[in-house]
């Protein structure tokens, strides 16, 4: 399969926020209707756990389901619309030079860590925890209240999770590289929530977690 | 399937196609779900009964089993490591863990606007609503709905991820049991899926029956179909023996 890429026009000079979110650490912020979210791999096979929610009413959140049956499709790239769970369009990706990227794999956490790997690995570091974090401390979060029961399946960017015709789900190596980055529109406020993943039980990242960066841009002034 | 015995039967209840059904089944009892007619889809969440924060997880259920669907011998995680429910027995051989539940303009787009007025008790209604006004009777909400289960139904993708829904996949008398491994809240909907290309609004009714199960043995196919189950398991074992 030759995975659809499109490359972005966008200038990293001309955007508004422009961060490092380090390895293992989560990351929030308020993207505005029109506003582009850029999400670039520096290393290259890291999994960026993400989350959206309605900037307005964070009852409204991205829906896993809602986004593979309307797209019809389980992974992501250029073009898929990321549905709300009211089964409105959230997001749109307006460019990929990844290819792929994941639905159906969720956010570690260190319960799952136990049954995945192994009882003894519960007091790692995992993505759930820095959801979790994040909703404790980043204003995004309390303002709203948002907690464990906002928690729902998440996607994985730059994450591989092939699913064959027989059903068999497999985690297969990563088909990111350092500087392949997703680029997202936003239609609607919305508040992002990462996990920057720090799984170190998982040969997909070569038990390496590392840095993303993340840069926003307004709406071009043609428009 | 195996004939319940009577003095085990704890209950027995038709849900008709389009409506909505929620009850706790007690660790250790067993729920079959039997197709009436064929072609039935019972869009279904499962919830810890003591601590409803804890919940049926689609990633960690399809993570820990290296699956995309479910069957006989799979097991629904929650999200805190522990195994809710079984899937003891199955007839069917493939039930959807991805698409979710129809909502109400999915339903009026494909089958036409009715009212309760015109229709009374055959007005079309949809998933994503009858799981809300369950989870309502249980002090859930919004919050509380995540991916579910899409019992007898099947949709497979090809290479590029694009799906395809299998029609004719269940036929009138096909069931499916599930054992309950913690006290668990069950909350399901019987509208039709949301990927079925049948132009006319007639999904199938369900039986619901359930009984009180056998004990899990150490050599049961589900908990030792990986050791990721084992280890579930083992976690489940642990919170109820403390
Ligand atoms: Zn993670």
């Amino acid at each position: 399969m030759t995975p659809h890429l499109i490359e972005s026009p966008l200038d990293p000079r001309q955007a508004v926020l422009d961060q490092v979110c380090r390895a293992g650490d989560p990351w929030m912020a308020t993207v505005r209707a029109g506003q582009t979210l850029r999400i670039l791999d520096l290393e290259g096979n890291q999994a960026v756990d993400t989350l959206f929610y309605s900037a307005a009413d964070p009852e409204e959140r991205y829906s896993a389901a809602d986004t593979i049956a309307r797209n019809a499709r389980l992974y992501l790239g250029a073009g898929s619309r990321l549905y709300s769970s009211e089964g409105r369009v959230m997001l749109t990706i307006t460019a990929d030079t990844c290819g792929r990227h994941d639905t159906l794999g969720g956010a570690c956490s260190a319960e799952s860590n136990t049954t995945r790997y192994a009882l003894e690995k519960r007091s790692m570091h995992s993505c759930r925890d820095s959801f979790l974090h994040a909703m404790c401390h980043c204003h995004e979060a309390t303002s709203r209240r948002l907690g464990k029961r906002d928690l729902a399946p998440n996607i994985n960017f730059f994450m591989n999770v092939p699913v064959t015709p027989q059903g068999d789900l497999q985690f297969a190596d990563g088909i990111s590289a350092p500087g392949k980055y997703v680029e997202l529109r936003a239609e609607m406020d919305v508040v992002v929530l990462i996990s920057n993943c720090p799984q170190l039980n998982n040969p997909c990242n070569a038990y390496n977690p590392t840095p993303i960066r993340l840069l926003v841009w307004d709406r071009p002034a043609a428009e | 399937m195996k004939p319940i015995a009577a003095d085990r039967l704890l209950l027995e209840e038709l849900v008709p196609g389009g409506h909505h059904w929620s009850g706790l089944l007690r660790r250790g009892s067993v729920l079959r779900l039997t197709d009436l007619q064929g072609g039935a889809n019972v869009s279904t969440l499962f919830y810890h009964h003591d601590e409803k924060l804890e919940r049926y997880n689609m990633p960690d259920t399809l993570k820990a089993q290296h699956t995309a669907y479910l069957t006989a011998g799979h097991t629904c995680h929650s999200d805190m490591g522990r195994v809710l429910c079984s899937i003891v027995a199955d007839s069917v051989g493939w039930h959807d863990t991805w698409c979710g539940a129809v909502d109400a303009e999915q339903v009026r787009a494909k089958y036409g606007d009715t009212s309760f007025q015109q229709q009374r008790n055959d007005m079309y209604r949809n998933g994503r609503d009858g799981l809300l006004v369950e989870l309502g009777k249980w002090g859930l909400g919004k919050r509380d709905l995540v991916a579910n289960v899409n019992f007898f139904s099947k949709a497979v993708c090809d290479e590029t991820g694009g799906l395809r829904f299998v029609e004719g996949h269940s036929r009138a008398g096909d069931a499916v049991e599930l054992r309950f491994e913690m006290n668990t809240l069950v909350v399901l909907s019987t509208a039709p899926h949301p990927l079925d290309p049948k132009p006319r609004y007639a999904p199938a009714g369900v039986r619901l029956s359930a009984w009180r199960g056998d004990p899990v043995t150490a050599d049961d196919a589900c908990r030792t179909r990986c050791p990721q189950n084992g280890r579930a398991f083992a976690n489940t074992e642990r919170f109820y023996a403390v």
